[in-house]
């Protein structure tokens, strides 16, 4: 009876042991930047591609406000509603005092400098895949924006979901290294890749989710309905896109359709931002959609 | 008895006649400012033809498309957006409810719409490359409007 005890006891600290390794927050390693220096210029644009502004300025925000990264928009969702934290300038409420390295835990691998795991809701699962040398770069272009003292709200999450480790379990099932769209691309169809799939995060509205909010890759930009919200987030694929390239840049520039309808929503934004990136990056988008798997 | 026949069916149609008018209030106003829309869209079709290379430049043409963009800014609009013509009230509207409740700034938004579509007109007769320049920040205004009133459109 004691040795059966003793064995309950080996196999009960494995298992703990197991879950620790699996749960636990994975940050880089201390010299995973080592040699890296930001250029705040490149910064900017990084700062556009990934979209910041659209979810950590206040809410309403337009033009100068927007480079006011005080927080506070709200994303409801199946697990609850989500707050925009704070990412100004400020040392207190903001990451005024962040590390190049702090900034590349949070977005390659949504661990806080505290070493807890973000709410995907973060789009942690598509900045991971961006290079660290472009955070870098960001970390630089956001340490010349303003300063704002507005404290972060508290997420407003329920139990189970309002468990930070559990995210562990998210990142080990969803987390996935490589290009969802593999093979042979040209060198425009990888920038476009690289815009859409890492900075530009588009698969975590376009792409389906399952019950755990994983993405579902296999339908990759396969559209769905808004959690917790109004209509749907159109499917992007070529089964359903089938503007020219050329429209799809004037989308991306202008916000025009090829009806001459406009983005709304959401997409207004995000269109604002793609506008700001150079010309050919556009293209390099549109290219890259043509190359996404169709999918109904 | 068949005049009672008569009757119901007089009322039914009265009835069924007064609740789809009750269903479906300010069906004109709300055409109206679509029919403003599409106007507007058509125009800057015409731009958008030539900013992106499908249809040649043309000054005469694009200057008429802008001027009567600029124009269809000028309307008095104020008796087309009245409370209860909102999504909520009318499915065939595309406005949300919170348009008419709260403050979105849609005055405002609708000036930079009118800036945009002037300089628009102060470019379009001038070069494509005027034209091209001048089609970011006219769409940007028509987004202004469409990210924050209007309800989703997928």
């Amino acid at each position: 009876m004691r040795r059966l005890l003793r064995l309950f006891y080996i196999v009960l600290i494995l298992g703990v042991a197991v879950a620790w390794l699996v749960l636990r927050p994975n940050p880089l390693p201390d010299d995973a930047l080592a040699g890296m220096t930001g250029d705040p210029a490149r910064g900017e644009l990084i700062f556009w591609a990934g979209g910041c502004a659209s979810c950590h300025a206040g809410d309403k925000a337009t033009e100068d406000a927007k480079l006011v990264l005080k927080g506070g928009q709200r994303f409801p969702s199946p697990f609850g509603t989500f707050v925009a934290p704070n990412i100004s300038n400020d040392p207190e409420a903001g990451i005024g005092a962040w590390s190049d390295l702090d900034l590349a835990n949070a977005m390659a691998r949504g661990v806080s400098p505290k070493r807890r795991h973000y709410f995907p809701v973060f789009p942690y699962a598509s900045y991971a895949k961006a290079d660290l040398q472009d955070i870098v770069d960001l970390r630089a272009y956001l340490a010349t924006l303003p300063a704002d003292p507005t404290p972060s709200e508290a997420h407003e999450v329920g139990f189970p979901f309002n468990i930070r480790l559990s995210l562990g379990g998210w990142k080990f099932l969803f987390l996935k290294d490589g290009w969802v769209v593999d093979g042979d691309l040209t060198v425009e169809e990888q920038r476009g890749r690289y815009l859409a799939e890492a900075l530009g995060h588009c698969g975590e509205c376009h792409t389906p989710r399952n019950a755990l909010g994983g993405m579902e890759t296999g339908r990759w930009f396969a559209g769905g309905p808004v959690p917790a919200g109004r209509g749907n987030f159109p499917n992007i694929t070529p089964a359903k896109l089938d503007w020219s390239n050329t429209d799809i840049v004037e989308y991306l520039t202008s916000g025009f359709t090829p009806e001459y309808d406009s983005a709304g929503g959401h997409m207004a934004l995000v269109v604002q931002n793609m506008a700001r990136l150079p010309a050919n990056d556009r293209a390099a988008i549109a290219a890259y959609l043509k190359r996404v798997p169709p999918s109904e | 008895m068949k005049k009672f026949f008569v009757g119901l069916a007089l009322a039914t149609i009265a009835f069924t006649g007064a609740a789809s008018a009750q269903e479906a209030p300010f069906a004109k106003q709300i055409k109206a400012r679509q029919g403003i829309m599409v106007y507007r869209a058509l125009n800057i079709g015409v731009l958008g033809a030539m900013a992106k290379g499908e249809v040649e430049y043309n000054a005469e043409a694009a200057q008429k498309a802008a001027d009567a963009l600029v124009s269809s800014g000028k309307l008095d609009v104020s008796m087309l957006y009245v409370p209860g013509s909102s999504n909520a009230e009318n499915p065939d509207s595309t406005v949300k409810p919170e348009v008419f409740t709260e403050d979105l700034g849609i005055g405002a938004k609708a000036a930079d719409f009118n800036t945009a579509a002037e300089a628009m007109q102060a470019a379009a007769g001038g070069g494509l490359d005027g034209l091209k320049a001048a089609m970011g920040p006219l769409g940007k205004s028509c987004g202004g409007c469409h990210e924050v009133a209007r309800i989703p459109q997928n």
